[in-house]
């Protein structure tokens, strides 16, 4: 199934890194996110995105992985040529990830 | 118990005003902070005041404090801003100026400067990474340079009476933490108390988008009123517990799951989010519904704040060259791509020196790339071409090359759009403590 199914996401940027924070919708999911969506699969799915470190970081307490992809927004808010400057847009990207039925 | 009630007037300086005016007249609130300064924001308006000593604040100071000040000053709500940019003391002058015009007689301000270092970084010339070289290498091209500021000065600045306080660069939370401290009395060692209180300023800085903005999905995330999304409103209790809330009535929403995503945004390791106050830890931090619109935070922590302040440091890099135009109907997209090619090849052929350029169609690749994008033939498509130049008659030449593709590229090119704008740019360093010295200037209005 689509990682859109069970969870909610929200990205943010810091300078040439950004963060994706995805989280559970419930907390028995948790678990699935944990399991699957792993740093290396996210830099995989991102790898035409980020050139840099993909770093997960995990908070079961709210039932959320966080990610953060460094080099990822072609020199940041302040000088990327892109169209998204923020990469506020990488939220709704990350949901598309395929991870096992429950 | 003593509780505290403290509202998040704006997210950044372009945000909707009229919920910050609700919140001062329908939220019984003690404190509205208003967080309007981004990054890159300080560095352009350095650049104002350079050309005008009296400029260099927040654009939207008085569109903000005409509409806040006098229902601020019936309901007795104190104001709390960063709007200063680069230039606090102008930004209180206006707010006397308008205070005074509205007749807001013994109303007291206070400027908090001492975030500009750009002389002591000057004569520290510390080595820059992300630039690769120290810092005297930017030459003529160096902008600016602000430390990040703490709660101290503001919360100081509110023990002195103050009604407004408007600062330069500070923290974002310390904006919200400041109050806090000086109501509880909280000490600037007591860590969890502080970590705890920086959770609740990191999730109102944004205002909306802790009640329900940056968050709707239809069909899985449904959010009501968006058009006139209600701003969020916190209240502490003296051990740090606290709920966010909104205005009954407003639009949005507050739920669990608006405040978990605004926890994590621009966040790196959850364990330890480095502030001027506080190295906040919010890996036990938990968010329990217990009302309409109501959400209870526990479980902030902190440990001992750094040695080294953020400095946050603005030059001038380059100028951005950009061009758009649109191609519909059948065969859009293979149009697009023949249109692409055009532009490429002209801007070879005419010999225009493009340090860095992206070439992409809106609807097809223009956000993630080819490789996530892939399977889908929309109905039309946008071309869009972007190039960082050194100077601004290359830049100009980017847009050109696409707004010629009206005569002389593939058929039914439609609205094309070109712009080309010098790129003030953001790279960060760390100072020590000792060497930023923070002032606090007070004013009160006679007239």
């Amino acid at each position: 199934m689509k990682l859109r199914k069970i969870a909610h996401s929200r990205t943010g940027d810091k300078g040439n890194t950004a963060n994706i924070a995805v989280i559970a919708y419930r907390p028995e999911d948790y678990p699935l996110l944990e399991q699957h969506l792993t740093a290396v699969r996210v830099k995989e799915f991102f790898s035409e995105i980020v050139r840099g470190e993909v770093v997960r970081y995990e908070l079961p307490g709210i039932g959320a992985l966080n990610f953060v992809l460094h080099e990822a927004l072609s020199g940041g808010v302040t000088r990327t040529l892109a169209l998204d400057i923020h990469g506020k847009s990488l939220s709704s990207a990350i949901l598309e990830m395929e991870i096992p039925d429950r | 118990m003593k509780t505290i009630r403290i509202g998040s007037g704006a997210g950044y300086s372009g945000d909707r005003i009229e919920p910050a005016v609700e919140l001062a007249e329908k939220g019984e609130i003690d404190y509205l902070v208003f967080e309007c300064l981004a990054e890159r924001t300080i560095a352009i308006a350095q650049q104002a005041k350079r050309g005008d000593p009296a400029a260099g604040y927040d654009p939207f100071l008085s569109a903000r404090m005409e509409a806040c000040l006098p229902v601020c000053r019936r309901e007795g709500v104190k104001i709390v801003t960063n709007m200063g940019a680069a230039n606090p003391r102008a930004a209180a002058g206006k707010v006397m100026e308008i205070a005074g015009r509205l007749g807001l007689k013994g109303l007291s301000i206070a400027a908090v400067t001492g975030d500009d270092v750009l002389d002591i970084l000057r004569a520290e010339d510390p080595m820059i990474l992300e630039i690769g070289s120290r810092l005297s290498a930017l030459g003529d091209r160096l902008v600016s340079a602000n430390a990040y500021l703490g709660a101290g000065p503001i919360a100081e600045a509110l023990r002195n009476g103050a009604d407004v306080v408007v600062t330069g660069r500070v923290a974002d939370p310390a904006l919200f933490l400041a109050p806090i401290m000086l109501e509880f009395g909280w000490r600037e060692d007591q860590w969890d108390l502080l970590g705890q209180g920086t959770v609740l300023g990191h999730l109102l800085e944004c205002a909306g988008q802790v009640t329900g903005g940056y968050f709707a999905d239809p069909g899985l995330k449904d959010v009501p009123g968006l058009a006139r999304l209600g701003f969020p409103l916190a209240e502490i209790e003296e051990d740090g517990t606290f709920v966010i809330t909104k205005v009954p009535g407003s639009g949005g929403a507050v739920t669990p799951a608006t405040c978990k995503e605004q926890l994590l945004y621009e966040i790196h390791d959850p364990s330890a989010y480095i502030t001027p106050d506080v190295v906040a830890d919010f890996t036990g931090v938990r968010c329990a519904q217990t009302g309409p619109n109501r959400v209870q935070v526990t479980g902030g922590r902190g440990k001992p704040r750094t040695d080294t302040l953020k400095v946050s440091i603005g030059y001038v890099d380059s100028w951005i060259g950009e061009g758009q135009i649109s191609y519909g109907g059948p065969g859009a997209v293979a149009r697009g791509r023949l249109a692409l090619e055009i532009v490429t090849e002209r801007l070879r052929l005419t010999g225009v020196p493009c340090e860095e350029i992206r070439c992409e169609l809106i609807g097809i690749n223009s956000l993630h790339g080819e490789k996530i994008s892939s399977g889908h033939d929309p109905y039309e498509v946008r071309l869009r071409v972007a190039a960082r130049t050194r100077r601004r008659e290359e830049a100009l030449l980017i847009g050109n090359e696409v707004e010629t593709l009206y005569t002389n590229g593939p058929a039914g090119g439609a609205g094309a759009w070109k712009a080309a704008r010098e790129v003030v740019a953001i790279v960060s360093t760390l100072i020590a403590r000792p060497l930023v010295k923070p002032t606090i200037h007070y004013y009160e209005v006679h007239a």
